[in-house]
């Protein structure tokens, strides 16, 4: 999919000069984005580079210092005249949005059923029995029918994030952010995790993911994004980008993943 | 020549000692839930980082955490009338330097046990959409409020031993009842013994209690 000024309906986001300092720092330097409905756009960089920052501006974690941002019907403007939701308007805006955090950071006093059912009933005030199915329903989706009853610190790594994917999907997101979910699991429990994110991103769920996983941006994105100090330096199919890339910065980055990049599709 | 201890004229005035110790009890647990209250407001007020706002409370809690107790309650005894011009009296100018010394502490206990919950927590209750109450509520106070109960305890069990200054102003608890008793008896020994004892009697399970709180909490 080409990302260059496809106007129309099936843009979810759309990203426009988007900036966020801090202080006299400049994490994210004007990026413009935009992802389509049920595209999976895998965001690369190296450290520093502000991409995980650059996600959390999409979910509002962090307040923009400029540009523009879309999601849906929604168009929020961090200009002059900025129109920052506050309050219960947030609070919707961000109920529309998954985001799966590379620390999970479930509830450690919910049980792996509580976290899942904590957005429905809290957030949207579902009755408890109807969250309880649908939470059951992604549990086992994830592959934890029978961790349903466990807390957090009962289960590994790679289970509490599969947790955290039901736990944001429950809340029926029109759009998932992934924040280097895999970066602080064991090698060995990185797999599971990659394998959910893989069937939601089959199933059509619209994804924005940080990862330094190269495999499954060759895999599963339909559209790379490269960023290197703050700014966007090359974007476009994962096969263009991850195999022939134009700029520099790029190769260089990409270099030091080529033993990932050029394995065989499994 | 060997002293004789003769406790059974303390017994005698058994009547004075109750009331006593119902005045130093109903002291400790209202000033604990007069400074708990002030705490829980002070502590979330903290948490909005206007400076308008926590200026004041941090200035308030520095000011009773960092003067003696004793200085306080004789300051609001014989200083605050002459300020407010109205006459207080001791029960009540007593009471509310106990109150507000246990609010200073409270309020630092409730607004520690807030930010010691990681800021995963609030990111991710943020992200599911949770608006600032639901997020306290649900996510943020059940796991703080498991933190605050321990040093809570430990500042109530403290702010019991501390209403024994009531006695400088001359509200009848234990110790004041103590002194009653010895100046009518002339029997130091016996009496301060016992008001010691009863001080013990009341703290040692309270300690006990507290501790395997605490261990409980801590799993």
């Amino acid at each position: 999919m080409t990302n260059n000024g496809t106007p129309g309906g099936d843009v979810m986001v759309r990203v426009e000069g988007l900036r966020k300092s801090y202080g006299t720092v400049e994490a994210v330097r004007g990026v413009s984005l935009d992802v389509h409905r049920g595209q999976v756009v895998v965001v690369i960089g190296p450290s520093g580079c502000g991409k995980s920052t650059f996600l959390r501006c999409i979910n509002l974690l962090e307040t923009p210092s400029a540009g523009t941002l879309r999601v849906g019907d929604r168009t929020i403007d961090f200009g002059a005249g900025h129109t920052m939701p506050r309050g219960r308007d947030l609070a919707r805006f961000r109920a529309r949005i998954g985001m799966v955090f590379q620390q999970f950071d479930l509830f450690p006093h919910m049980t792996a059923l509580g976290n899942v059912m904590s957005g429905p009933v809290i957030v949207k005030k579902m009755r408890e029995s109807e969250a309880e199915t649908i939470a059951r329903d992604l549990l086992a989706k994830v592959g934890l029918a029978n961790f349903t009853a466990r807390f957090p610190r009962e289960l590994s790594g790679g289970q509490q994030q599969r947790v955290a994917i039901a736990r944001a999907m429950a809340m029926e997101p029109e759009l998932m952010l992934f924040d280097e979910v895999t970066s602080a699991l064991d090698p060995e429990l990185v797999g599971e995790v990659l394998d959910v994110m893989k069937e939601l991103a089959l199933e059509g769920t619209t994804m924005i993911v940080v990862t330094h996983e190269m495999a499954f941006a060759r895999d599963v994105a339909d559209h790379v994004v490269v960023m290197d100090a703050g700014q966007v330096v090359e974007q476009g199919a994962a096969a263009d980008v991850l195999l022939q890339p134009k700029n520099p910065r790029t190769a260089s980055f990409l270099s030091r993943f080529h033993s990932t990049i050029g394995e065989r599709k499994a | 020549m060997a002293y004789k201890w003769d406790f059974g004229l303390i017994f005698s005035y058994a009547n004075f000692w109750a009331k006593g110790l119902g005045i130093t009890l109903a002291y400790s647990v209202g000033t604990v839930l007069g400074g708990l209250i002030i705490g829980v407001i002070c502590g979330m007020l903290l948490l909005y980082k206007r400076k308008w706002l926590t200026l004041p409370i941090h200035f308030y809690v520095e000011l009773f955490r960092c003067t003696p107790l004793l200085v306080q309650i004789v300051w609001f005894y014989y200083a605050l009338p002459i300020v407010l011009a109205v006459e207080l009296p001791a029960w009540l100018a007593a009471g509310l330097g106990l109150t507000l010394y246990m609010g200073s502490f409270s309020t630092e206990i409730f607004r520690g046990g807030i930010i010691s919950i990681d800021k995963g927590q609030w990111q991710a209750a943020r992200a599911l959409g949770m608006t600032n109450g639901e997020m306290m509520r649900h996510i943020i106070l059940p796991q703080a409020i498991k933190r605050m109960v321990p040093p809570f305890v430990n500042q109530s069990i403290i702010q019991l031993k501390n209403t024994s200054l009531l006695y400088v102003v001359a509200v009848p608890d234990l110790m004041y009842t103590g002194s009653i008793v010895v100046s009518d008896t002339f029997r130091p020994l016996e009496v301060y013994t016992s008001v010691a004892a009863m001080y013990f009697a009341i703290l040692y399970p309270l300690t006990l209690w507290a501790s395997r709180m605490e261990a409980k909490v801590d799993q």
